[in-house]
């Protein structure tokens, strides 16, 4: 492990045990019922963040192909989650087992193998084409458009978009060869702290909402403090990134930005299907989608603007052992 | 083995385990809803492990007794009571088979729709369950409503779609004396729909 890697893991566990240490003193201090909740599910978010924290350290550490697993396991519970809130009918049945169990493991696969030109279109161009070709064959007019498309933002929210983190891994960038781990881990560092210091600043100095009827707890207070606050300690960081440290704190910028409409996105369809949370599945947390959420947009548009202004340009053609079966 | 199964199944179905059951200890009998070839095991799977121990799914015998494997997973694994469909008489009749479970001391899963619905929506009960809780009255009866099972596997397709299913246990329910076939069919069932958009 590189002197670099070991500064983020420890960073990390500092603030996990700093955290734990103040929700320790503030659980002991809470004397109200309301304050006693608000601080338990406090909590129960820094315990699951040890979770979260440790399982994405360790595959990260372990390389690429477990990261892309990783990636693929949580893109299948985030679909898992989203078509499970969202209204299909049985003549969908079929097209959901192709979504779940075809094309998600063969876009990853085209992940694993590092085929760029194919991971780029593979949902748009034919995921998109093959999703009401298969509907169409049933014979079922009703809700065609809707429930399709419901589908398609499906793949696209839960497995193109994350998929672009592990791609991050494969990114070939100047001056940076073998390093992508570090810059995966700085996305998704300063994606979470985001949320983390949005909640923190709207917590305790929250007043003005932006958008009560889509997400109540967001405020204006929360979100210019904790995008503030993450961009300065993300361009801190730009030692592990390929990014000067004012390149860091653009790029910390764009991130957040996308993740602050990402997350309210996700929570405008969330609101729309009728519900509050995900899932149930990470305590203190929701579902996994409600962790995911900001990920979602910010990862392929952090992915093409750091490859667009500092890479050596991704490679489209399939991988050698495949053009050698084709016998070109 | 059992309640390695049983998580097993939670964790594939994303059914949550029951802390209690909501009549205490005792023998009870289960109805839910049917969707599903899932259900029962579904069901099964949420209850607490002593109970669980202590529960016998119902499971049709055409389908069930049809090979040597399916009878050797439903009753020695499950430990199911088959039940007729056809050709039923009174020495293999349903409520036959089921009070012998009871009498026994165990709880009973059922599906008072007798079959699978197409749509997902509770179907009007069979007499099964009246006749049932007129026979042991003190037993009581937990409406079990299960979610989403029906677009996991709905009836007619073999692939499952990993949807997050849901098994609710509601208050139990009592056959009120006097109370006729046809109001009390209609209560239970109200009693299963009732969640249905809380």
């Amino acid at each position: 492990m590189d002197p670099e890697t070991k500064r983020l893991l420890g960073l990390v566990g500092g603030i996990l045990v700093i955290a734990s240490i103040i929700g320790f003193i503030l659980s002991r201090r809470a004397r109200s019922e309301a304050a006693k909740a608000t601080i338990a599910n406090l909590n129960a978010r820094i315990r699951s963040w040890w979770v979260m924290a440790a399982i994405f350290s360790a595959t990260i550490l372990l390389g690429p192909t477990f990261t892309t697993v990783l990636f693929a396991l949580l893109s299948f519970l985030a679909m898992r989650e989203f078509i499970t809130l969202t209204r299909t009918d049985r003549a969908d049945h079929e097209v959901l087992f192709w979504a779940f169990f075809i094309i998600l493991p063969l876009h990853y696969l085209l992940v694993g193998i590092g085929w760029y030109g194919m991971f780029t279109i593979f949902i748009p161009v034919y995921a998109f084409a093959f999703i009401p070709f298969r509907r169409v064959l049933t014979g079922e007019t009703k809700n065609f458009l809707a429930n399709t498309s419901r589908i398609q933002w499906a793949l696209l929210i839960c497995v193109y978009a994350v998929s672009h983190m592990p791609m991050i891994l494969a990114l070939p960038l100047r001056d940076y060869e073998g390093e992508n781990a570090k810059l995966l881990f700085f996305f998704v560092l300063t994606v979470q702290l985001s949320d983390v210091l949005q909640y923190v600043w709207g917590k305790t100095c929250g007043k003005r909402p932006v958008a009560p009827r889509v997400s109540p707890h967001k405020t204006w207070e929360g979100t210019v403090g904790g995008i503030g606050t993450t961009v300065l300690i993300s361009s801190l960081l730009w030692w592990a990134t390929p990014f000067s440290p004012w390149q860091a704190g653009l790029m910390a910028l764009l991130i957040c930005l996308a993740g602050f409409f990402g997350g309210l996105v996700l929570s405008a369809i969330k609101r729309d299907l009728g519900a509050k949370d995900w899932g149930g599945s990470i305590a203190g947390h929701g579902g996994f989608l409600d962790r995911i959420d900001s990920l979602c947009f910010a990862a392929p548009l952090f992915f093409h603007i750091t490859g667009f202004c500092f890479g050596t340009g991704m490679d489209p053609r399939p991988p050698a052992w495949i053009l050698e079966w084709l016998g070109r | 083995m059992r309640s390695f199964l049983a998580a097993l199944v939670r964790l594939a179905t994303g059914v949550r385990l029951l802390p209690a059951t909501p009549h205490g200890t005792g023998p009870a009998i289960y109805f839910a809803n049917h969707a599903s070839h899932m259900d029962f095991v579904v069901v099964w799977a949420a209850l607490p492990d002593d109970v669980r121990e202590v529960t016998s799914p119902a499971a049709a015998e055409d389908y069930w007794a049809a090979t040597r494997l399916r009878r050797c997973i439903a009753c020695e694994l499950f430990r199911a009571v088959l039940i007729p469909r056809k050709d039923v008489n009174r020495g293999n009749h349903p409520v036959e088979r089921l009070g012998t479970a009871l009498e026994a001391g165990r709880s009973v899963i059922l599906f008072p729709e007798g079959t699978r619905s197409v749509d997902g929506g509770t179907m009007e009960f069979k007499s099964g369950l009246y006749h049932l809780a007129r026979r042991y009255p003190d037993i009581p009866l937990i409406p079990v409503h299960l979610e989403n099972l029906s677009r996991i596997l709905p009836k007619g397709s073999r692939l499952p779609v990993p949807l997050i299913a849901q098994a609710r246990f509601l208050p139990p329910m009592q056959l009120l004396p006097e109370e006729p076939k046809p109001v009390f069919l209609a209560r239970a069932r109200a009693a299963l729909e009732g969640t249905e958009h809380p």
